[in-house]
């Protein structure tokens, strides 16, 4: 009995498979392939939903203009959760199932990563949205990044300091992935810019109350600014915790916090803190000869018109897409050498991240000028110059 | 003969290997053959968690955790340490069946609610310290894992994956429905009908219940060493609490206390989401409905019920 059973069902199973073949089959091999997996779904998914819909956005606009070299742009995508198992399945069906032309996705630094041996292998170019320098240091041969990197933002915060004569700090920092991350980057970073970390603890993500780490780092002598690196509202949470202690050393947040929703839960404690943050997010303020003020306002105006508050997540896949339609236009094709080379070659690249000046050895091109200092007053943001 | 062809141990066994054996060559490409290690892998985990749930009649909620300790034990003691893989893995199991082995008395003193708890808090505590030893795991963002190898023979490409996959696989439903045969089966199906009763029977079902425990530990161990060799990167997620609930649903779906039911549990949760990313957005709701509508006509699981059904039919 058992054998009918799982016969059948053995059977059943070919046969969606021969459907699932089928129908890819169908679909003639005039359109450029565009692979991507992203985590719409999970604890990942404010970074994914944005990449997806922008991606989506995107590709629309370029095929509505007429495609690319005569030919339009298709996507296939698929969702991988948080899951490095499911990306790494995702990446293989998308090589060789789906034979695209090229890969944008990872939203997180752990789906990207999982799938770097593969693409390495299969020599197929990948964009990745994630934000870890690991990802292109070291150099990996057919692996690019579009986001900055948490190291970026802890210079921004360091030099900007350093102007201030702001030179020993206490350092407070999520214990999730981001929060993580910026704490072994920023720890790496200060003895090079001069800064001195005096003081360093972390909090829980769902932790309510930040009162004993900041009391303990108050204690500690010489510590003359504060800054705070997490993600949601934990930051927040400390932020008012700083008020309500009545410090008033000068505080600083990560790019973590960069949205209006920081300000709104931080209150009036938010007045005076500053922090760094991508272009996009303060679009309107930037200068008008500013290069990248055309860039971020087109993409937050059309991604505010059709979904609501733009994020800088979503603004990542603007500029992958970007940088990938530029490169084979200048390729001429999707030859996957030809690409590669020409994505290498991207140079002065405007995007919402900053401007893209790619070489063999940086893969990410940008630079520091990639980061504006925000300061918060009034409950708005002010740029610094 | 017909007796023994129809027995599980021996025709259940031989239908499996049978197709499993020819499943690699009506495989149209890598990513299929891909979908089907991975489907090896959860069943190999799924045979062993039902000797638990199934067999025993105890359920857990932290299994993933012994996954999680058996793929970071191959991923830091190869990578950060050089030991030879085979070893990594051996530890990992050794010290997965050791946990196990330690808390299974204490917590299977407990019953329903607090045993799932208890379970589910194991599990999330392994994913805690993979998230927060930062040093030694990479924390949230993980760590890549180094190929299996041993002595100068490397494990690389899908087919030779399959293949090992595959013989583990077969080993541990050998082993599984020997062992459900046993004394010990018997005793595990007597705790699952009633442990007073067992009890006053003479059975010793602390004992019976922290063997099932240990053994699907081990198991679980052993394929979280092997799976993180063959993905080369590990996440805590791996060893996450939703990882242990996909598990347990494998359990269920394919039919508890069936060893081919739980393969069968783990081949059709692995395969399908893949099949249905066609649907795009209405995936999980097909997903949803086609579990629930197995729960609804197949009460006992896939495999069971289906028996069950073939079983009404010859009869006269």
């Amino acid at each position: 009995m058992h054998a009918e059973c799982s016969r059948g069902l053995g059977s059943a199973l070919v046969g969606l498979a021969a459907m699932v073949i089928a129908a890819s089959a169908a679909v003639a091999a005039d359109p450029i392939r565009i692979g991507s997996f992203l985590s719409v779904t999970g604890g990942a998914s404010f970074l994914g939903d944005p990449e997806l819909k922008t991606l989506e956005m995107y590709i629309d606009k370029v095929n509505a203009g007429g495609g690319v070299l005569g030919r339009t742009l298709e996507l296939v995508h698929y969702d991988v959760g948080d899951d490095v198992t499911k990306a790494r399945t995702a990446v293989k069906r998308l090589i060789t199932n789906d034979k695209v032309d090229l890969i944008i996705g990872g939203s997180s630094t752990g789906t990207t990563m999982a799938v770097v041996p593969l693409v390495e292998k299969e020599e197929i170019p990948f964009i990745s949205l994630a934000a870890a320098v690991v990802i292109i240091d070291p150099v990996k041969k057919w692996v690019f990044k579009v986001a900055h990197t948490d190291r970026m933002a802890c210079g921004a915060v360091f030099r900007d300091m350093k102007k201030r004569g702001l030179n020993d700090i206490a350092l407070l920092s999520g214990t999730d992935a981001f929060g993580q991350s910026m704490r072994t980057q920023c720890l790496d970073l200060a003895g090079s810019l001069g800064i001195r970390v005096l003081g360093d603890e972390t909090f829980g993500p769902k932790d309510t109350d930040m009162t004993p780490q900041l009391t303990k780092l108050r204690s500690v002598a010489g510590v003359k600014a504060f800054f705070i690196a997490g993600f949601g509202q934990g930051p927040a949470i400390a932020n008012k915790n700083y008020r309500q202690l009545g410090m008033t050393l000068p505080l600083y947040q990560s790019h973590g916090v960069a949205s209006k929703s920081f300000i709104e839960l931080a209150g009036e404690s938010a007045e005076g803190v500053r922090l760094p943050a991508a272009a996009l997010l303060v679009a309107e303020k930037l200068r008008a000869n500013d290069p990248q003020k055309p860039v971020v306002t087109a993409y937050k105006t059309a991604y505010e018109s059709k979904f609501g508050p733009v994020s800088t997540f979503g603004g990542h896949s603007h500029d992958a897409l970007l940088i990938a339609v530029d490169a084979i236009k200048r390729a001429g094709g999707v030859d996957k050498p030809k690409l590669r080379d020409a994505i290498e070659k991207t140079s002065g690249f405007v995007g919402t991240a900053g401007i893209v000046r790619m070489s063999a050895a940086d893969h990410m091109g940008l630079d520091a000028s990639a980061f504006r200092m925000l300061e918060i007053r009034n409950g708005d943001w002010v740029v610094i110059e | 003969m017909r007796r023994w062809l129809f027995a599980p141990r021996t025709g259940g066994f031989l239908v499996f290997l049978v197709l499993a054996v020819a499943l690699p060559f009506v495989l149209p490409n890598a990513f299929f053959l891909d979908v089907a290690i991975l489907a090896l892998f959860n069943a190999s985990i799924c045979v062993g968690l039902n000797l638990l749930i199934g067999y025993a009649g105890q359920i857990s909620l932290g299994h993933a955790g012994f996954l999680g300790i058996g793929a970071y034990a191959s991923a830091i003691l190869t990578g950060t340490f050089g030991w030879p893989a085979p070893l990594a893995l051996a530890a990992g199991a050794a010290a997965s069946g050791l946990l196990a082995f330690a808390v299974a008395r204490p917590i299977l003193r407990l019953r329903g609610h607090y045993l799932a708890m208890a379970t589910l808090g194991l599990g999330v505590i392994v994913s805690i310290v993979a998230n927060t030893e930062r040093e030694l795991t990479g924390g949230p963002d993980g760590m890549a894992v180094e190929p299996l190898s041993f002595a100068g023979f490397v494990v690389e490409g899908e087919a030779a994956w399959y293949w090992l996959a595959l013989v583990l696989l077969a080993a541990t439903v050998w082993l599984t429905i020997n062992l459900v045969d046993s004394p010990l089966g018997r005793g595990l199906r007597a705790v699952h009908g009633s442990e007073v009763a067992a009890r006053a029977c003479g059975v010793d079902t602390d004992r019976y219940k922290v063997i099932a425990f240990t053994v699907s530990a081990v198991y679980a161990s052993v394929v979280g060493s092997l799976g993180a060799h063959y993905v080369g990167f590990i996440t805590p997620a791996d060893a996450g609490f939703m990882r242990s609930v996909e598990y347990v649903t494998m359990v269920v779906l394919g039919g508890m206390a069936s060893t081919f039911g739980a393969v069968v549990g783990a081949v059709i949760l692995t395969a399908l989401p893949q099949l249905l990313s066609s649907f795009q957005d209405y995936e999980h709701l097909v997903f949803g409905l086609i579990l629930m509508l197995t729960m609804i006509f197949l009460p006992r699981g896939v495999v069971p019920s289906c028996a069950a059904l073939f079983r009404r039919r010859r009869a006269p």
